[in-house]
């Protein structure tokens, strides 16, 4: 099998007295989806956001492709290709596809912008990425919350990133947003790319990942195989009912 | 088709405004489209389009500067007693708008790096300004320029006016650099999502300095041409103009929250605005009336600006 791209290892998080994380390890490879399931407060986003650096652990290590990290920040998080994608926080309403798809990556020549070049990149980009959005010049707050996660990942895409991690990427979306971002998470993964997934929602995960990775009280209790495991088995785990 | 009527159906709206106002008032007083008399309109409007080109950066970016009429009433002082000291002309000019770039980069600075709001910067800066002015001029004008200097303010190129030149030159520059550059686009950018272009390792900080500074150095040129047209630097010149200028950025179709914004629409709007000051005199109306105008139309622009984005988010 091949060699893990992220394999964050035994990382521990105090906030206060509270241990959000104890002892965490959590292994993702490219070309794969991983979804991490696990109770509220398990410390699911806690061990994201330490791998996407907006967290320092107080113990444990990051390794991502070859580099190996005990703390990250965001910018050095970025810089190897890590980034959670945030539709919200990552968007600039008024301004349209392109500008925000190319945000600090745009083609210019002395400083004025290649409109036409960029449009054209940000079609193909898209359409690789199977990113439905009919025009590229209308303002991203116009499209769905779908097309707007595509337009986040795009960007990502772009930058050269690497891995891409979602929390609860479809909460708060009706059917039609969330298959569209289902389906571009599956493609991402298709591509080669590694995907970490947080989600409660059980029917998705078995949708969409390859492993399960439950949290429980701050440590990685189980990873499994989506094919060789059931809903039940994990929901079991997830509640403590299968007594690990 | 579709989308030039969608990005662009305010400023048609605009164009359509300035063309029933033209023709109401072409029809109320047959002197009102005499060349003369156009000649005067666009005259009159040169500062105030110069002033609202560098508010149009501002308010693009989600911040306000108050401080632009005072830099007119400073920085046309520093060029008027560096002109009456023997500097030489442009010189004296040209210290002149780099004192002017100096305070809208100061303005930024302190918005940017001392998190100060930008309200609160340039209404202070405004006060000092128009203080610093009162002490060391005693309040008295300065006056009696050379040729050179006053030629930049009532000169003419062939028939028109150097202002008229020169604040054309100026908003067509302001459109390129909003529309067509990167500077643009992130003046914009950062003014609809200013943490976004931060996480995307865009240096917010230093775009939001270019932005002030070159809005300073809009007003600094505003100073000239009213300095040079009056061949004396008033205490007291520019006062009240960044009303003006806010005034006719928004009528413009610029957003005041930001990342939304265009120079075409404001050039528009500072002609309306100009043409109907014109217009009440021509018509012998108090120009307190004026005002009373402004005001209304303003809130009538931006209520229909705003209906607009209320029913696209309603889709
Ligand atoms: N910034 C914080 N300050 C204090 N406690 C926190 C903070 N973030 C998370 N916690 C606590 O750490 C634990 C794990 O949280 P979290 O990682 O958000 O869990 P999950 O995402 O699995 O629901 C919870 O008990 C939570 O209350
Ligand atoms: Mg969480």
């Amino acid at each position: 099998m091949q060699e893990a791209y992220i394999r964050a290892e035994n990382l521990y998080k105090d906030f206060g007295h509270v241990q959000a994380l104890r002892g965490a390890s959590v292994f993702a490879y490219e070309g794969e989806v991983l979804a991490i399931v696990g109770d509220n407060g398990a410390g699911k986003s806690t061990l994201i956001k330490i791998i996407s650096g907006v967290l320092t652990p107080d113990r444990g290590e990051i390794h991502i492709g070859n580099e190996v990290f005990s703390s990250l920040s965001t910018r050095k998080a970025i810089e190897a290709g890590v980034s959670t994608v945030y539709q919200d926080l990552a968007l600039g309403n008024t301004m349209d596809v392109t500008s925000n798809l190319f945000l600090g990556n745009e083609l210019s020549r002395f400083g004025f912008l290649r409109k036409k070049e960029m449009k054209a990149e940000a079609e193909k980009l898209l359409e690789s990425l199977d990113i439905r959005i009919p025009d590229v010049t209308q303002p991203v707050g116009n499209l769905s919350g779908g097309q707007r996660q595509g337009v986040a990942v795009a960007r990502l895409v772009n930058q050269g990133g690497k891995v891409f991690i979602f929390d609860e990427p479809t909460a708060a979306m009706g059917i039609n947003e969330t298959n569209a971002v289902l389906t571009l998470i599956r493609r991402l993964a298709d591509e080669g790319y590694v995907v970490i997934v947080i989600s409660h929602n059980m029917p998705q995960v078995f949708n969409i990942s390859d492993r399960i990775c439950v949290m429980r009280h701050g440590q990685v209790i189980k990873e499994l195989r989506t094919e060789d495991t059931s809903m039940d088995e994990v929901v079991s785990m997830i509640t403590g009912a299968a007594g690990i | 088709m579709k989308r030039f009527l969608r990005e662009h159906s305010y400023t048609l709206l605009l164009v359509g405004i300035l063309i029933v106002t033209i023709v109401i008032l072409s029809i109320a007083s047959p002197y009102f489209l005499s060349w003369k008399n156009c000649r005067n309109i666009l005259n009159q409007s040169a500062i105030y389009l110069v002033l609202s080109v560098g508010m149009t950066f501002v308010i693009c970016m989600g911040e306000i500067d108050l401080s632009v009429g005072a830099i007119i009433g400073f920085s046309g002082m520093i060029m008027g007693m560096l002109c009456v000291a023997g500097v030489p002309s442009l010189l004296a000019v040209l210290l002149g708008l780099m004192v002017a770039s100096a305070i809208g980069f100061t303005n930024g600075f302190l918005v940017s790096y001392c998190k100060i709001n930008s309200f609160i910067v340039t209404l202070a800066m405004m006060t000092i300004l128009r203080g610093v002015i009162l002490v060391w001029t005693n309040a008295k004008p300065i006056y009696g320029f050379s040729d050179i200097f006053t030629f930049l303010g009532s000169g003419k190129i062939g028939p028109v006016n150097v202002p008229i030149v020169l604040s054309l030159l100026i908003a067509a520059v302001g459109a390129v650099i909003l529309h067509k550059t990167v500077l643009g686009n992130y003046c914009l950018f950062c003014g609809t999502n200013e943490l976004a272009a931060n996480r995307a390792g865009i240096n917010v900080r230093k775009y939001k300095i270019m932005i002030f500074t070159i809005c300073g150095l809009c007003a600094g040129i505003a100073g000239l041409i009213v300095t040079a047209r009056l061949n004396s630097a008033e205490p007291l010149a520019g006062q009240g103009y960044e009303m003006d200028a806010i005034a006719a950025t928004i009528l413009g179709g610029t957003s005041m929250q930001g990342g939304k914004g265009n120079v075409l629409g404001t050039v528009i709007a500072c002609l309306i605005l100009n043409i109907l000051k014109n217009g009440l005199v021509l018509l012998s109306i108090s120009s307190h009336y004026q005002e009373v105008l402004t005001g209304a139309i303003l809130i009538v622009a931006v209520f229909i600006s705003e209906s607009n984005k209320r029913k696209r988010s309603e889709v």
